[in-house]
């Protein structure tokens, strides 16, 4: 009858409660550290693996392809420089593919701000939870998880940060129009702050808009002439690209020339992916990844550091095996006197190693539960590290 | 070579005799055992204990009482003669079918009572149900447990652990576990040693009581000859000589 012997084990674990929780602590901890590796890391070759698979082809200048795969697919800030609107217009100009450019490096309020055009959104299947996508320039639609860390939705306003608080020369800081709010998608969109692109020059200070001349406090302006006026120091300067200032919105250069992250080309057909990266891969300044290789070749490298930790998992629980085989010895020669009990009763030989198992087997099962407790915690708190800049 | 004295012959219980049943519940013939090459030897011509009687076993320290009750419990096997317990061969039987047997007809009271610490008073005396497969632990056996402590004083201290308990009580629960599969035989190794002789005394009433009202046969080890009124007979193991009453 097992549910006696049973009894005996449960009563024999709860009646020594610092044995049992030090061998469950001590089995939960060799099963927890390997899990909880192994299951972060499934986490993130999942996540890399979907979202890079989103990207058929990515454009950007020449350099680390690493860098330039994080940046254009986490938002990740990174010194990839060179790449012009010129060379977007050239490409979507090929016909190939559907072109969408990415300028990313600025920041809202502490998530990264993604300055691009609504074929983002189509091409990462974006959904709209209100407003609308950020169409004109100062308008901002945010990721699901900016909207609710930042506790914002449609009609309010977030501010671009200065990350140069002495430099005097640095532009001014843009208040951006929250216009809408994407759904959820558990990706690196959730917490960014989507932008028109001319919108993130205007935050690098490579345009702006003017105001009104009447729109000024009158006590801010120094003096008045035919066709100019004498502003006082004291204005602030005027950082929301609404009414106005939007209309009179110019760059101090030609769009031609301003700056790009990278380019998101989905080509329309295998062969168009072909003949683009050619095109591409034969200019000097520029290069064309797929990223899905690039990602795999950082998980090779992730997976041999991975290896070692699995060394060191596999180490742990030879220690703990030995641990608890000799906690088990020793328990066994304090139990032998009720273990000849047992035996005078008449009960089987088989008793003893049917009580140790049950015995193991409970303290196994805790073990487990607490493990797989502590990888589901560790996994519902540890945030995202790949969305973390 | 074993004396059998017929100090206080008392009648069988009118249970045995009701149904007739007078073959030996255990005996042992021509047995001789030893430890080792060289170690104690036990030399007995004859004993058998009859259905309810009760037998006292008396001698000097190492003359073998305690290996006589492992002989009968089939827990030590001779060297020679035959050993039986309720007809079964305990020289032939292997090692698992002598435990099983011994489980559902021999119950065991030791002298340091081998309480188990993790468990309580009612779990201790159900002992049996929880380590022996072939014994069915249903709520027949639950409530006989109970009554058994109820009837020995403990009935309200069934949850509480050995060591909460006093010694006469911790003893009066070993009596409760030999007891509670309802044995044919009691076999009992100095339970009142550790005892105060008037706490000795009751608890060998209880168990010669309970013994009485099952039917159950009691050979029990003592170095208390005050007790041996108590006894239809007694095994003196010191004085090795047959001497009268009633013998199976």
């Amino acid at each position: 009858m097992l549910s006696g012997r049973f009894l005996l084990a449960v009563r024999h674990t709860q009646r020594h409660p610092g044995r049992s929780v030090v061998l469950v602590l001590c089995l939960a901890a060799a099963i927890f550290v390997p899990l909880s590796a192994a299951t972060l890391m499934q986490r993130y070759e999942r996540d890399l693996g979907a979202r890079a698979a989103g990207t058929p082809l990515l454009v950007g200048t020449r350099g680390s392809r690493v860098e330039l795969v994080l940046q254009a697919l986490y938002f990740r800030a990174a010194e990839v420089q060179g790449l012009t609107w010129r060379d977007f217009e050239e490409l979507t100009g090929t016909g190939r593919g559907l072109c969408v450019p990415l300028h990313v490096g600025c920041r809202a309020q502490g998530r990264p701000l993604v300055a691009t055009t609504p074929e983002y959104a189509e091409v990462r299947g974006l959904a709209l939870r209100e407003g609308t996508d950020p169409l004109r320039i100062g308008e901002a639609t945010l990721g699901a998880g900016a909207a609710r860390a930042l506790g914002f939705g449609v009609g309010d306003t977030l501010h671009t940060d200065q990350e140069e608080s002495y430099d005097l020369a640095r532009p001014p800081s843009l208040a951006l129009r929250v216009v809408g709010v994407y759904e959820a998608r558990g990706t690196a969109d959730d917490e960014a702050v989507f932008v028109d692109v001319k919108t993130a020059w205007a935050a690098l200070g490579l345009g702006h808009g003017h105001v009104a001349p009447e729109e000024v406090d009158e006590a801010l302006i120094v003096s008045r002439a035919p066709g100019s006026v004498r502003l006082s120091g004291a204005l602030v300067e005027h950082a929301a690209l609404d009414g106005e200032a939007a209309a009179s919105f110019h760059l101090h250069a030609g769009a031609a020339g301003l700056p790009l992250s990278g380019i998101i080309v989905v080509p329309h057909s295998p062969k168009d992916g072909t003949l683009l990266r050619t095109s591409v891969e034969s200019s000097r300044a520029l290069q064309a990844v797929v990223p899905s290789a690039v990602v795999d070749e950082l998980l090779g490298l992730v997976l041999r550091v991975k290896r070692f930790f699995d060394l060191v998992g596999g180490l742990l629980a030879v220690t703990t095996a030995v641990l608890v085989a000799l906690v088990w010895t020793l328990s066994s020669r304090l139990r032998a006197a009720e273990m000849r009990t047992l035996a005078r009763i008449g009960a089987p030989r088989s008793t003893r190693w049917i009580l140790y198992g049950l015995e193991l087997g409970l303290v196994l099962g805790c073990a487990v539960l607490l493990a797989l407790g502590g990888v589901a915690l560790t996994m519902a708190v540890m945030p995202n590290l790949l969305l973390q800049s | 070579m074993i004396s059998s004295s017929g100090s206080a012959p008392q009648s069988a219980p009118d249970s045995t005799r009701a149904n007739g049943d007078t073959d030996p519940v255990a005996a042992l013939s021509a047995v001789s055992f030893r430890y080792g090459a060289r170690g104690f030897a036990l030399e007995l011509d004859a004993l058998a204990i009859a259905p309810g009687e009760r037998v006292a076993v008396i001698g000097a320290s190492g003359s073998g009482k305690t290996t006589l009750l492992h002989l009968l419990a089939g827990l030590l096997v001779p060297a020679r003669g035959s050993a039986t317990l309720t007809g079964i061969d305990l020289v032939r039987a292997p090692l698992a079918a002598r435990a099983a047997l011994r489980a559902r007809v021999v119950g065991l009271v030791f002298q340091e009572l081998e309480l188990l610490e993790h468990l309580d008073v009612i779990e201790n005396v159900l002992l049996p149900y929880f380590a022996v497969p072939a014994l069915r632990l249903d709520s027949a056996a639950r409530a006989r447990a109970a009554a058994l402590l109820a009837r020995v004083g403990l009935g309200d201290k069934l949850r509480r652990r050995p060591h909460a308990l006093s010694q006469g009580e911790r003893q009066r629960a070993a009596l409760a576990r030999a007891l509670v599969t309802e044995p044919r035989l009691v076999l009992a190794d100095e339970p009142t040693g550790n005892l105060d002789p008037a706490t000795g005394r009751r608890a060998l009433e209880l168990l010669l009581d309970e013994a009485r009202r099952t039917g159950a046969a009691v050979m029990m080890v003592t170095h208390d000859h005050s007790l041996l009124p108590h006894f239809d007979r007694t095994v003196d193991l010191d004085t090795r000589t047959r001497a009268e009453g009633p013998t199976c």
